[in-house]
This record gives structure tokens, sequence and C-alpha cells, in this order.
């Protein structure tokens, strides 16, 4: 998991024309910018700014799943369950190591998150009520972060786009067995089967509105698409992540949550009806029944890890100074 | 922040015959606490057999901005290269 439209960046910048003209003739030549590279304030900004945001998106993501590793329905989904979320922690790692590259630190990143400062995918604002949640999640929500995923692969930056391709190399496995959690439930009892379809009722409109809001009102999408930061439009991945799913829900036997859902055989794709947007805003902004609850969660982790990181670091000094003294002698 | 975790980067050899590739970096307060970190960030599908772990700190990189300068020397020097030398077609591969 888990990018989602970058919520809220600033690509505004005040180089001289010469430098921004020469910086946007390397990127139209496809060259990667790397770290030490002279950049536009603008490009670092929306980099820092969208680098952490789906940082805190996989490390926050790890606490709707994490909520039912101990209630895995058997050991072989909690084996996966566990090795999913795991996964979903080094995410998180390899992209707050991208954003640290350019000058930002980790401790301000946490900062931030815990703080409201930095925003996280709104999907993880949303709760996991059953199992069939988690077969919805990793079918859906890492469907949609794979199809975002994917072009940030090529994306002009190269610890950013490195990260990625790891990243996705990961995302297969996280798709598929929540693919195959479905497939169990709707080959199941009729329990089963509508506990999949309630989860899928729940997690559709969510899951549409990972790609962010429509092309026509994305603020500085423009500027991150001429940086080749992102290659594609909001609404162009999701009509390519319908598209991919509609008849996958068909095959589990399951209806998605939308009358206006059908076929256009003249775009050669199918119409949606309209997401509603209020909610989504609603639930960037905290009004979400899990927001609260994830971030105290976070600042749980972080408090109650201070300790261990101040041991660390002590422990470390000791064995520098024991080194050195044995040296000496 | 006083006490930042110090930064590290990690190299990781797939197999013996390869050479050990930057992979990316973390944060750990020791080598041996870098080691495993890396161990479980970077190899959990078997990616590696041998793992190198550099403080980042411990890293001297050439100057992006002097990069046309520094590398000039090689620029113009075509005859450090095969095709720079005339070999007739009957001699053969050379
Ligand atoms: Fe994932
Ligand atoms: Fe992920």
């Amino acid at each position: 998991m888990y990018a989602q439209g970058l919520i809220g960046a600033d690509g505004r910048t005040d180089e001289t024309p010469e430098f921004l003209a020469a910086f946007k003739a390397r990127i139209d030549a496809e060259e990667k910018i790397e770290p030490k590279d002279a950049m536009p304030e603008g490009y670092r900004r929306t980099l820092i700014r969208q680098i952490g945001q789906h940082a805190h998106s996989e490390i926050v993501g790890m606490l709707p799943e994490g909520n039912w590793i101990t209630r895995a329905p058997s050991l072989k989904r909690k084996a996966a369950l566990l090795a999913k979320v795991q996964d979903e922690g080094g995410h998180g790692l390899y992209l707050y190591a991208a954003a640290e590259t350019l000058g930002v630190s980790r401790e301000e990143m946490t900062e931030e998150l815990l703080d409201g400062r930095a925003k996280y995918s709104s999907i993880f604002n949303y709760p996991t009520l059953t199992w069939a949640d988690i077969g919805t999640i990793g079918w859906l929500v890492d469907g949609a972060a794979i199809m975002n995923q994917i072009p940030l692969c090529r994306c002009s930056f190269g610890p950013y786009a490195r990260a990625m391709i790891r990243v996705c190399k990961e995302e297969s496995f996280h798709q598929r067995q929540g693919y195959e959690i479905m497939l169990t439930l709707c080959r199941g009892t009729q329990a089963q089967k509508d506990m999949a379809q309630d989860a899928l009722n729940r997690w559709w409109w969510p899951s549409l509105m990972m790609f962010g809001p429509h092309d026509a009102d994305s603020t500085h999408s423009d500027q991150s698409m001429a940086w080749k930061i992102k290659r594609f439009s909001n609404d162009e991945l999701r009509q390519k992540f319908i598209d991919a799913t509609v008849p996958q829900a068909e095959f589990l036997g399951l209806t998605v949550p939308d009358p206006e859902c059908k076929w256009n055989e003249a775009k050669g794709g199918y119409d949606h009806g309209p997401i509603d947007w209020d909610e989504f805003w609603r639930v960037v902004k905290g009004g979400g029944v899990m927001n609260r609850e994830r971030i105290a969660a976070r600042k749980k982790a972080w408090d109650d890890g201070a300790w261990v990181r101040e041991a660390a670091l002590v422990h470390a000094e000791k064995r520098k100074a024991r080194k050195a003294a044995m040296a000496a002698e | 922040m006083i006490n930042e975790t110090p930064l590290w980067e990690v190299f990781i050899r797939q197999r013996n015959g390869l050479s050990h590739r930057h992979v990316g970096s973390l944060h750990a307060a020791d080598e041996a606490l870098a080691l495993s970190a890396a161990r479980d960030v970077y190899t959990r599908r078997g990616e590696g057999g041998s793992i190198w772990v550099v403080p980042s700190s411990a890293i001297t990189a050439s100057d992006p901005d002097h990069t046309d300068e520094f590398f000039d020397p090689a620029e113009d020097k075509i005859y450090r290269h095969p095709t720079f030398y005339d070999i007739p077609d009957d001699v053969g591969h050379m």
C-alpha cells in the first residue's frame, strides 16, 4: 500500500526562469534527479510532502490489519497477514529513507504525523469490522495502491522511484492473498458470502476516493505531472482501477454498491455514480471513525518506544568507549 | 531532537559472484542493530546472502554541481576506446 492522490501539495517555487527551464529540460529528457542535484524548492517540497504522506500511510496502514492478526481464522491466514503487515512496515521505512535524502529528518516527519500537520491515506480511518474486511483491503486497497504505485516506479526522483520498485514487487502478494480470502468466503456459507458483500459495500467508495479528487478539482496536479512526479491523472488511475476490479467482483459473485456502475461500450470502460467528496474531506480533516484512534496508537508506539531508542544510543556509546579503552591498552 | 539515531547505508550482495549493491538506508544506534535491521527491512525474501552497513556520515561523495569539470579528464580521450583504431576487415574479429 498505499499512495493516495497527494493532499495539499505546494509546488510554488521562485527560482530564475533559466534555472527552471534547465531543470525542466532534464525532466523532459527522462533524466532521474538525485538527492544532491540542484532542484527547484517547489519540487523538493512537493516530494517531501508526497513521500512523507506515502510513508505515513504505510505505517498507519499496519493498524487496521494488525487488528485482525490474533483473530485470523487459520494459521495459514495468520502467517500471511503477519507477513503482509510486516511488509507494510518495510514500505514505510524505504519511503522515510527516500524522503530523508531531501533533507528532512525522520523525527520531524514523525512529529508532523503525530501533531496532525502531515496527512496519511484517509482509507485507514475506516474500521475493520469483520474478517472479510481483511480480504477486501488486500484486494481493493492494495489493488488501488498498486495502480498508484506502478507509475511511481518511473517518478523523476531517483530514490522515490527505486523505493517504489521494491514496494511494487511486494504488493502483488498482498492483493492476491486478499482476493483469495474473498474467494474462500464467497464459496462458503451464505453467512460468509453476506459478510463478503457487506465488506465490499463499505470499502468500495473509500477505495475509489484513494485516487484523490477529480482532475478538475485537483490543485497542483499539473505541476506534479510536468515534473514527472506523477504520470497519470487521478481520474485516469481511478478508471483503470474500476475497469480492473468490477469484473473481479463479478467473478466472486458480488456486486459493487453503485447502481450506476455499468459497462460503457463507447469509452471501453465502466461508468460510475457520483463520489461523495464531502465524506472524503470530512474524513481527511479528522472526522472519520478511526482518525483519533490511529494517531493515538502511533503516539503510544512512539512514546512507549522512547526508552528503547534512548537505551540503544547509550549502549552504543558505552560499547564505543569500551572498544576505544581496549585499543588504548 | 537532541539525540537522532544515526543513519546507515545498506549494501547487499544477492549471491557470491556479484558485487554488493546499495539498496537504501536505515536508522540504527550501532552496527549490530544496523545489521539486523537491514536483514529485516531489505532481505525478507532471500534478496541477500551478504550485507554491508556503512555509517552515512562516513561517505564522501563527488559534488553533483561540479560533475562536468570533475569527469572532464575522461571526456576527450577517445583513443581509450577500441573503435578509435582502424583495423582492416580482412584481419577478422579483433
Ligand atoms: Fe500492501
Ligand atoms: Fe505497502
